[in-house]
């Protein structure tokens, strides 16, 4: 196709060069609509900072003229990777399937060699973030100070700006505890009769930070009448590797995780949240080797909790919340999976609550897995983006159906002091089984 | 005199825009080589952000008095070269001005700056029972400017009209630098050179703020789908439709060929076997849609129609606009490249344009879908290419010439909404005539002495590169 391609290519930039196949590029004619789609674009109005300037600038580096200088790699690492382009995208340009290879190429080039270490990427991407039990343990000092209210001021006087840059990211991030409940069990049986037997993935931020979160879904399969099995063997869904450049690490955690799950004992593997199920989603297509067809067998039953109730048939829980409530789309579900009527019918069956619609629901809220943490100017124009929408629609509670939205809104919120409540949908659902009230936060940011 | 390079006022622009406000870094400039169009490239010596009408102002005295084209750009969605700097010089992005400045309901208009997406107006307008009528296929992504600059149209132009029709302002800087504001808002007995400026592409001043009018909506709609047998049979019934006196609110036409990829796109289940569909939509007060509707069905099935479908819910008309809105963009799903034409013909003569543009597809071996506003007598022609492929790429301005020329030979014209861009200056002599195009040009120079806005587009000069004649050594997409 390309002859730049077909010969092996000595010069610097090589493996970029190869890490696309060229025909995925040929799906693009250019048409421009997908830009107003693009939250980076939206912001900037710059189309080096959008869809079809992207592919246009990794296509050219592809093709060899152009050469793979800063600028370019800087416009591409400012994308999210919110995949919002390919909903809007009339010809079905598979964007995810570009640039992340691209990017990965990017990143493995980058980090190549001692200059090229990262103690960031290495100790706290790879080392700690995909451990529940050992994230857990760095949130230690935040938990204390959190329950000796030192938090709340650390964070108002601006204390977490000390940290070397994405350490205080992430600080500011961590949300205010919550009772977290026990250890996930192995086995939790359905109530009433039985409608199908599932599978939990329970992840690694996930877990650490939203257990609460995860017994709710718990309960609510159960209640929906599932057998759930939650599988020894399983860990984080590798995507955190993934986005930052090892593919070796990323195909190590999904082989686990492909390995702990028995498919021909259950319906469907479940997973709660977005960023993680696009990514179990999409085993099947980032590595070619023996073990591919496995990968893929496990993607196809891989179902998001919110997709896989409603095409069950949720069981209308039976508890009121009368409240504005808000749905948020998480770019990982509604782009990365096309699920985005399913969450909002489950909501819209809690009796009393009133949905409210989102100005710009489909706009990245800036999370976008550890884009917040790499990316801080661009993420918080878009969180307050998202905050100002919020805030017009008058609710009292956002719904996010993925960690990383919950977490980043969750920060924003505080630092506004605003009367908001931040839940999955899986909460909402689960209190209003239960018969229970969410804790609203008052005015002033007051918990 | 020679001009100077756009690299040597980098410091002046970065002055008066601020360093965020000006790309000058070679590989900055990659992506603005083309716009929708892409056989024809030129790359911008530098791309300015202005974000006000008088910052704007500033860069085109600075050019002026350096001798530096410009080109403006809005969402560099224009399919026929609009928005590239063919003439060379600095590409003037109004993607930053993009604030709706007052919503008026009691007076039924808008003020917007240029940037403001055609979406973005109509997000804000929804549930005031107003609504901002043109309506272009790209009304997601492009802006008012563009619209503007090309008198943009849509489906709903046939009943409602095009941009100038409801354009009641415009703030513009001319050629000299010079600040107007201009249109019936201001004054109503001037000269109207509000309809002058909307639609000439950016070649007589450059259009910052739209005072549109705003028009209610309708009470009810009726929109149906028609299976046609073939493409002739639903041009002759759309010709039908109009010369028994109904004007709906729109009638579009989409033919086999594109059907499949937009039904791919969007699942909307057309028939697969289908030959052409036409989206035919009535509008207005709620009393006598039936009737017209009942009208508007026997004439279609007059024309061998195999079924008249309404749409049923909200969201059924909703998802059958966005198929057909979205057609062309999802041509990707069956070719590589496209150019996509323009032409206009007297509605009675649409059997007759698709019958040749059948013939014309065969004798240059170039595959063709339609998608059209038949409505109106706007066909949209798509030409199918791969632009790897020299020698299709040949065949496909070949046979797009000749479609041009056929619409004129038929009566019509060689663009409805496109504009004229870089892509078919061309043809602009064999449209117009010597003394036409004098008069434009004398107009232009009043406007914009010298030429520098928009250099090289619409119309035609010795000097300027005309497309058909460059391809040969034009650099393909990548």
């Amino acid at each position: 196709m390309n002859p730049l391609l077909q010969s092996p290519d000595a010069r610097p930039g090589a493996a970029l060069r190869a890490a696309v196949r060229p025909e995925l590029f040929l799906e693009c004619v250019h048409c421009g609509l997908c830009t107003s789609a693009c939250p980076t674009y939206t912001e900037l109005g710059d189309e080096n900072a959008g869809p079809r300037g992207r592919i246009y600038l990794m296509r050219m580096i592809t093709e060899g003229a152009l050469a793979p200088g800063s600028a370019a790699r800087r416009h591409l690492e400012l994308c999210l990777d919110c995949r919002a382009c390919e909903t809007a995208c009339p010809s079905g340009v598979h964007y995810g399937q570009i640039i992340e290879p691209f990017r990965l190429a990017m990143e493995e080039e980058k980090h190549q060699g001692i200059a090229g270490w990262d103690w960031f990427r290495e100790l706290v991407l790879f080392r700690l973030f995909p451990y529940a039990g050992r994230i857990r343990l760095a949130m230690t000092p935040v938990r204390i100070a959190q329950k000796l209210g030192l938090y709340d001021l650390a964070e108002r006087i601006g204390f977490f700006k000390l940290l070397p840059g994405r350490l205080g990211q992430m600080a500011t991030l961590v949300n205010p505890p919550v009772a977290q409940g026990p250890k996930l069990p192995s086995f939790l049986p359905a109530i009433g009769r039985r409608r199908a037997r599932v599978a939990f993935f329970v992840g690694c931020v996930a877990d650490a930070m939203f257990r609460h979160t995860h017994w709710a879904t718990l309960r609510v399969l159960q209640q929906n009448g599932c057998d759930i099995l939650i599988p020894d063997g399983q860990g984080c869904c590798g995507a955190i590797h993934y986005h930052a450049g090892s593919r070796a690490g990323a195909r190590s955690a999904a082989d686990a995780n492909v390995a702990a799950f028995d498919l021909a004992d259950i319906d469907a593997v479940i997973v709660n949240h977005a960023g993680c199920g696009a990514m179990l989603k999409e085993y099947g297509l980032h590595w070619r080797d023996e073990k591919q067809a496995d990968r893929q067998r496990f993607a196809e039953k891989v179902r998001d909790v919110n997709e896989f109730l409603d095409q069950l048939g949720l069981i209308p829980p039976q508890g009121p919340i009368e409240v504005a409530a808000t749905y948020h789309d998480a770019c990982h579900l509604a782009h990365g999976q096309g699920v985005t009527s399913a969450p909002r019918r489950l909501l819209q069956s809690i009796p009393k609550l009133e949905l409210r619609d989102l100005a710009e629901t489909e706009i990245c809220c800036g999370s976008a897995g550890t884009y917040n943490l790499n990316q801080p100017q661009m993420a918080d124009r878009l969180i307050r983006r998202k905050l100002e929408n919020i805030v017009r629609t008058g609710a009292r509670i956002v719904v996010a159906s993925n960690a990383g939205c919950l977490l980043q809104i969750g920060r924003e919120v505080r630092r506004q002091r605003l009367p908001l409540a931040v839940v999955h949908p899986m909460d909402m659902l689960d209190l209003s089984y239960r018969g229970e009230q969410p804790e609203l936060p008052k005015a002033n940011g007051a918990p | 005199m020679a001009r100077s390079s756009a690299t040597d006022v980098i410091p002046q622009l970065q002055k008066l825009l601020g360093r965020e406000g000006v790309l000058s870094d070679p590989a900055d400039l990659v992506v603005y080589d083309c716009d929708g169009l892409t056989i024809e490239k030129r790359r911008p010596e530098a791309v300015v952000f202005p974000t006000t009408t008088e910052a704007t102002a500033e860069v085109v005295r600075l050019c002026n008095r350096h001798e530096i084209p410009l080109v403006v750009r809005g969402a560099g969605t224009s399919l026929a070269g609009g928005c590239v700097p063919i003439g060379g010089g600095l590409v003037v992005s109004l993607t930053r001005m993009r604030r709706i400045l007052e919503i008026s309901l009691r007076d039924r208009m808008a003020v917007v700056e240029s940037g403001v997406l055609n979406l973005q107006l109509a997000r804000a307008l929804a549930g005031t029972g107003f609504h901002f009528a043109p309506d272009p296929s790209s009304q997601t992504a492009c802006t008012i400017g563009g619209n503007v600059a090309t008198n943009a149209g849509g489906p709903h132009t046939l009943k409602y009209g095009v941009t100038v029709n409801h354009v009641l302002g415009i703030e513009a800087v001319l050629g000299d630098g010079t600040i107007v504001r201009l249109g019936p808002v201001f004054d109503r007995a001037a000269l109207d050179l509000t309809g002058v400026i909307v639609g000439s592409e950016g070649t007589l001043a450059i259009v910052t703020k739209v005072w549109v009018r705003l028009t209610r909506d309708p009470q009810d709609y009726r929109t149906v789908r028609v299976v046609f047998e073939s493409l002739d049979d639903a041009s002759a019934a759309v010709s039908d439709i109009i010369a028994a006196g109904i004007v709906p609110a729109a009638m579009e036409l989409m033919d086999r060929g594109i059907l499949a990829a937009v039904d791919e796109a969007y699942h909307f289940g057309f028939p697969t076997d289908a030959e052409a569909i036409a989206v035919i939509e009535l509008d207005g007060l709620k009393a006598g849609l039936d009737e017209q509707l009942t009208r508007v069905a026997a004439i279609c099935q007059r024309h061998n129609a195999r079924e008249v479908l309404q749409a049923a819910t909200a969201d059924e008309r909703a998802l059958l606009w966005k198929c057909r809105k979205m057609a062309v963009g999802a041509v990707g799903r069956i070719s590589p490249s496209y150019i996509i034409q323009d032409g206009v013909v007297p509605r009675t003569r649409l059997p007759e344009i698709i019958r040749q543009i059948t013939r014309i597809s065969a004798k240059h071996g170039i595959r063709i879908v339609n998608v059209a506003h038949a409505g109106d007598g706007n066909v949209h022609p798509i030409l199918l290419f791969d632009e790897r492929d020299r020698d299709s790429v040949r065949r496909a301005l070949a046979a797009g010439k000749e479609l041009l020329e056929q619409c004129i030979a038929c009566g019509g014209s060689i663009t409805a909404e496109h504009g004229i861009g870089i892509e078919k200056i061309g043809l602009m002599e064999t449209l117009f005539g010597k003394e036409n195009l004098e008069v434009m040009g004398r107009l232009r120079d009043a406007l914009n002495p010298a030429a520098r806005l928009g250099l090289g587009k619409v119309l035609p000069s010795p000097d300027a590169p005309k497309i058909l004649e460059t391809v040969g050594t034009c650099q393909a997409l990548p």
